[in-house]
């Protein structure tokens, strides 16, 4: 067989292809609308400048989520000296679904932040699940059905607040564990989660994520020189059910001011939506090409044959 | 006239103690007992003489509700002092169930309610006895108010509940 399609030819054909398909696609399915988070999701509003650091949320975290017995009491602020891996602040593990962290900050001495899964609008998390265990409610949580995690680990890396933790400790059945919003127990029916109840300084409000974000901004307005006018979680990756009110700059107290606005669907929607047209077309594509690029050769082939014929019949 | 002023102000000031100030006096209580916040702690004995003594001034936790002007001056827009309030008790106004579906839906139900941010009393009685502790540099660890129940010790995983390794009792 001759080579008539070189490898050059061969991938400029098939991107042309999926290129077209791409456009024709998009034309059937339509652009997907930003979704903006269910209209009367429930939230949280952390007031940072309110956290004295007493850890009771975490105590609260564990008892309600029936979590292992900590290292250290509740009551010990020496973990606040503690660093995870290359220096990092703790982060929620398989058995603390939230921590408090201390940041000494320049402009306003040691503020405190107490670190659990946002519950995005539209969650990195759920968006990377092959499996589909990811649920965002109604209400505002992001749940995870562990009967159908498969432990791939892929919304540890999609996740951009690094959240779901993993239970490295399982060797049997390791699968994803995170913060659920209390959904199970509390959030269903209306109630505020553990941590929100517990807190001696009610560091955070629970209520309508849309109503939160009027009283953040009345916050805001009512003391402007209190605290940095911005409601981190309005907007950060398509929007948090989790939101929060700082008096330092929100770099200062570990927070990724660098994520900006869109969702990670957003950067993966187009490609994704793709992925299925390739599966299915590209072999039906490359088939035809191939017998495209053959068939001079068979007919090249077929005239030798009846040129011989004639020339015999000649 | 600068002195007469002076002397008509401290007539004033006079009549004021002697009259209005010793109805309201006589009626606080000399300590309160704090007991109705959960059972993670021990009751707090507050003693409200010695705190009216040292702020001086009632509207310091009391607001507006004593007839004092209030001291935050974005209350002044609408509490100028003059009448006190019908109760002037803590848990009156802060309620004890802040985040209860019913609480919530009294918010949302009122449109002309512009108390919508009010602190649930147990965040209301920390936020004012630690905001000022801390202020002062006067001790504000848990349990310097109010001390540890066994049930908190199981709580915090702390005391006879610690886990192996050592108990630290910081706060």
């Amino acid at each position: 067989m001759m080579k008539k399609i070189d490898r050059r030819n061969f991938l400029k054909g098939g991107l042309a292809g999926t290129a077209a398909l791409a456009v024709t696609g998009k034309a059937t399915s339509g652009k997907a609308a930003s979704f903006e988070g269910y209209p009367d999701s429930m939230g949280v509003l952390v007031d940072l400048t309110k956290c004295v650091g007493c850890r009771t949320c975490e105590a609260a975290c564990n008892k309600e989520q029936g979590l292992p017995e900590p290292a250290k009491p509740f009551n010990d602020t020496s973990v606040f000296d503690e660093t995870g891996h290359g220096g990092m602040p703790r982060q929620p593990t398989e058995k603390a679904y939230t921590v408090v962290n201390r940041y000494d900050t320049e402009s306003g001495g040691p503020v405190y932040r107490k670190i659990q899964c946002n519950h995005c609008n539209e969650p990195g998390c759920l968006t990377s699940c092959f499996v589909n265990a990811y649920t965002k409610t109604p209400e505002g949580a992001v749940i995870y059905d562990p009967k159908v995690c498969v432990g791939c680990r892929t919304c540890m890396i999609a996740c951009p607040f690094h959240i779901p933790a993993y239970s490295y400790s399982s060797t049997i059945n390791p699968i994803i564990k995170k913060c659920i919003f209390c959904y199970d127990t509390r959030l269903k029916f209306g109630r505020p989660p553990a941590c929100v109840e517990a807190c001696p300084q009610e560091v955070m409000v629970f209520g309508k994520r849309a109503d939160l974000l009027r009283l953040a901004r009345q916050r805001i307005k009512e003391n402007p020189n209190k605290y940095i006018d911005h409601i981190y979680g309005e907007k950060e990756m398509g929007g948090t059910s989790w939101l929060y009110l700082s008096g330092v700059p929100f770099e200062e107290v570990g927070f990724n001011t660098t994520l900006g606005n869109e969702p990670v669907i957003s950067y993966v929607k187009e490609f994704l939506g793709i992925v299925p047209m390739v599966l299915t077309i590209w072999p039906a594509l490359f088939t035809g090409f191939h017998l495209l690029a053959t068939r001079k050769e068979e007919a090249e082939a077929g005239k030798k044959d009846n040129n011989k014929g004639e020339g015999g019949r000649s | 006239m600068g002195g007469s002023r002076k002397k008509l102000l401290a007539l004033g000031l006079a009549l004021l103690m002697g009259g209005a100030l010793p109805g309201l006096l006589k009626a606080a209580p000399d300590t309160i007992v704090m007991d109705k916040l959960g059972d993670l702690y021990g009751p707090v004995t507050f003693d409200h003489n010695f705190h009216m003594m040292i702020t001086g001034s009632c509207a310091t936790c009391h607001h507006h509700t004593l007839g004092e002007a209030p001291e935050d001056e974005r209350c002044l827009r609408c509490h100028t002092g003059g009448s006190p309030a019908e109760t002037v008790a803590c848990k009156d106004c802060h309620p004890q169930d802040r985040f209860s579906s019913a609480y919530l839906e009294k918010l949302e139900q009122d449109p002309y309610l512009y108390h919508t941010d009010r602190p649930g009393l147990l965040g209301a009685l920390h936020q004012q006895c630690l905001g000022c502790h801390q202020q002062f540099g006067v001790a504000y660890g848990c349990t310097d108010c109010h001390e540890r129940t066994e049930k908190g010790d199981a709580f915090y995983r702390s005391g006879d509940y610690a886990p192996q390794g050592g108990s630290d009792d910081k706060h």
